[in-house]
């Protein structure tokens, strides 16, 4: 694990050498996120983003199991005893807010997370296993969000959950068997208001248990970087703290007045309205939609409305779970030798059409399935599919990228090794 | 191997979609218009807020105590014939001001269901200042049935539960005119039906709330206020605000303070960040 030139954890306190021969937890930590972790010197603040989320999956658990102490997972008071914690629990509001802008704000840092993993092709060889890990990391994540988006029972609470695992419907022969055995009825009810709650508590330390192994296959090859080229030599690393912690430190003040900004200023902007009336299930809502999170998803869940040998709603159902799974498969899709776009001219200009696409999907996701939406849909859909399935594989044979730099301090520090590694001995912690 | 499953499983996909998106466009071609206009959209109004605005709006919010109060009236008086307000309890009307004895003389003149201690049976009783705000309607049922089955919705949350709460409230209760004729040539249909009431602002259009605030001077303002139907619903669209979030001014006075301490910290560790890349000798 790690380079040889890390540095060993000495510890001087005669209780840590103690512990450090008994638990030598210290020396776990020291190596995982402190001076015995060197880490590319050239990282940009792109990668403040797998700190950052690890801080708002804390907070999610934080918040999470405060409002777990007053929340009551039960279809006929589930909705009052969130207005309980609004009104009458001290700084329930405060809870309440945090915990659903967290949730809005842990999307935000992962997309980015993904994103600059597409750009940089942070999912290539020998990072694959990071890669996957990572999926199955977002996979957990929509689920425990879907969830528990579903405990205040409002309206868009209880026609989210019925939309949703109705998809699971659209499996043919088996599928409404699976339905009723997920929701524990025949429509979203207690039963399910119930395993839904137990799930949400239970998934984020899933997610936190996975988080280890994510960040376990990171310090094999250890972190990549903006130019994609591979550490060398010593000259090209520095140790995560000070450095990095430094740099994570700025990033994580901007992101918490940023987010700070929306559970104060604005904390029902990123929800529903429809969410703060009970739940009814007489009464469809004009517009069923889920969190903004899964707009792509729902739109190219939506963007199948044609029976081509198959129903359009299982289609629809497919679409949305490969766009998704084809994520898993981009280590094999894209074998270009080259990993940073930067040095990529085609694959670059492929990238930038893809966020185009994603945040038409991100609109398209959350307006009325009416023309001209349905159509933008169809159309951004076509693209998202071609862009990771088809595009992708044949640019990366065809393109002829441009020259990388010999190593990190190059590309840092200009051409002269000697000067870059005469350097790096004033980087003592 | 994988590449050419994936570039085929790609191209599957893109056909489907594109079948779809070209039945779709056929269909538009077909009807010659993208989107069939409605009454719904045509007659719809954008929610506006009363021309001076609120006290709590902005960034530097506020509650008027006195508006609040007057908004309460008008509930107290008016709505809550057929409104329930469940999530209030009388103790927080001290937060619009009231003293401690005027929050229990309040109280005490809305009945309320209780139990009689000599016999159990169900009775009523004067509100305490730990109740909260009885139900025009023992229960659903009744409410549909003495409203010509529209259940008249709890006013707890309502500015939280429709797309500009506030305003939206505002100009639902000054919005009921008569459907404008243009429209009414070309949707008929439009016209509201026995028992409701042309409204711009409300979803469908027909409402089954009749007006509301009819006629100046309905509500007696106790402090003098001339009680135009501007000015009431004006103040319990105000009112009505802070039932829905009692937290609203402190949420934003807090949120100023963590914003100057996030600030400071942010400038703290810019500079932390600062001295120890310094070190570095970065180039770019």
């Amino acid at each position: 694990m790690s380079f040889p030139w890390a540095k060993q954890y000495e510890p001087t306190n005669p209780f840590m050498k103690y512990l450090d021969e008994k638990l030598p937890l210290p020396r776990f930590v020291y190596n995982a996120v402190g001076a015995g972790y060197p880490v590319p010197r050239n990282l940009s603040y792109m990668w403040n983003f797998g700190v950052l989320a690890g801080f708002c999956l804390v907070l999610q658990i934080v918040t999470g199991v405060v409002l777990a102490m007053h929340y009551a997972a039960n279809d006929a008071i589930a909705f009052d005893s969130v207005e309980h914690i609004m009104r009458d629990v001290n700084w329930g509001w405060l809870m309440r807010y945090a915990h659903a802008n967290g949730a809005s704000f842990f999307f935000i840092v992962i997309y980015l997370h993904i994103f600059r993993g597409f750009y940089y092709s942070s999912y290539k060889a020998p990072r694959e296993m990071i890669w996957l890990i990572g999926v199955v990391i977002f996979l957990l994540m929509m689920a425990t969000a879907f969830m528990g988006y579903v405990l205040p029972w409002g309206q868009m609470s209880f026609w989210g959950a019925k939309v949703i695992t109705g998809l699971f419907g659209a499996i043919p022969l088996v599928g409404e068997s699976i339905q009723i055995w997920l929701l524990g009825g025949y429509a979203p009810d207690n039963a399910a208001l119930n395993r839904f709650f137990s799930l949400h508590f239970l998934l984020p330390f899933v997610i936190a248990g996975v988080v280890i192994l994510h960040i376990w296959a990171l310090h094999l090859p250890g972190s990549s970087n903006p130019t994609g080229v591979e550490v060398k030599s010593e000259s090209d690393t520095l140790p995560f703290h000070p450095y990095y912690t430094a740099k994570d430190g700025l990033g994580l003040a901007v992101f918490l007045i940023l987010y700070a900004a929306f559970v104060f200023f604005m904390p029902n902007a990123l929800g529903h309205p429809d969410n703060y009336i009970p739940a009814n299930p007489l009464s469809t809502p004009a517009l069923i939609v889920p969190e903004w999170y899964f707009y792509p998803f729902y739109a190219i869940l939506r963007a199948f409305t044609f029976d081509f040998l198959l129903p359009a709603k299982l289609w629809g159902v497919l679409a949305m779970f490969a766009a998704i799974l084809v994520w898993f498969f981009l280590p094999w899709l894209d074998k270009s030798p080259v990993r940073s776009g930067r040095y990529r001219p085609l694959f670059r200009k492929f990238f930038w059409i893809l966020m185009l696409d994603m945040a038409a999907l991100f609109y398209l996701g959350g307006a009325h399935a009416e023309e001209p939406y349905i159509m933008l849909s169809q159309i951004a859909t076509a693209y998202y599919f071609l862009h990771f399935l088809v595009i992708l594989p044949i640019i990366s044979s065809i393109e002829k990228p441009e020259p990388l730099p010999f190593s990190i301090t190059e590309a840092v520090l200009g051409p002269d090794e000697k000067k870059a590694q005469g350097d790096s001995a004033g980087t003592a912690a | 191997m994988i590449r050419l499953v994936g570039i085929l499983v790609g191209l599957g996909f893109t056909f489907v979609v594109l079948l779809a998106f070209g039945s779709g466009a056929l269909t538009v071609m077909g009807q010659g218009y993208l989107v069939e206009e409605t009454a719904e959209h045509a007659f719809h109004e954008e929610a506006h807020m009363p021309a001076g605005g609120y006290s709590f709006d902005g960034l530097m919010p506020s509650w008027d105590l006195a508006q609040l109060q007057r908004g309460y009236q008008v509930y107290k008086e008016v709505c809550s014939a057929c409104h329930s307000l469940d999530y209030v309890a009388f103790r927080d009307l001290a937060e619009l001001g009231y003293s401690e004895a005027e929050v229990k003389a309040e109280a005490a003149s809305w009945v309320v269901p209780g139990i009689n201690p000599d016999t159990g049976e169900a009775s009523t009783r004067p509100g305490m200042p730990t109740d909260y705000f009885p139900s025009p309607y023992a229960n659903d049922i009744a409410a549909a049935a003495a409203n010509n089955n529209a259940i008249p919705p709890d006013l707890s949350l309502m500015t939280k539960a429709r797309e500009h709460g506030t305003a939206y409230v505002y100009s639902l209760l000054t919005g009921y005119q008569a459907p404008a004729a243009a429209l009414v040539e070309e949707f008929p249909d439009s016209v509201p039906g026995p028992g409701l009431h042309h409204n711009p602002y409300f979803a469908n259009l027909n409402l089954a709330m009749a007006p509301p605030l009819t006629s100046d001077g309905q509500v007696t303002y106790a402090d003098g206020t001339e009680a135009s139907v501007e000015q009431m619903a004006t103040d319990v669209a105000a009112f009505l605000t802070w039932t829905a979030e009692p937290s609203l001014v402190d949420r934003v006075r807090l949120g100023w303070i963590v914003m100057g301490f996030l600030l400071f910290a942010t400038i703290l560790a810019w500079l932390a960040k600062k001295q120890v890349w310094a070190n570095a000798k970065r180039k770019d």
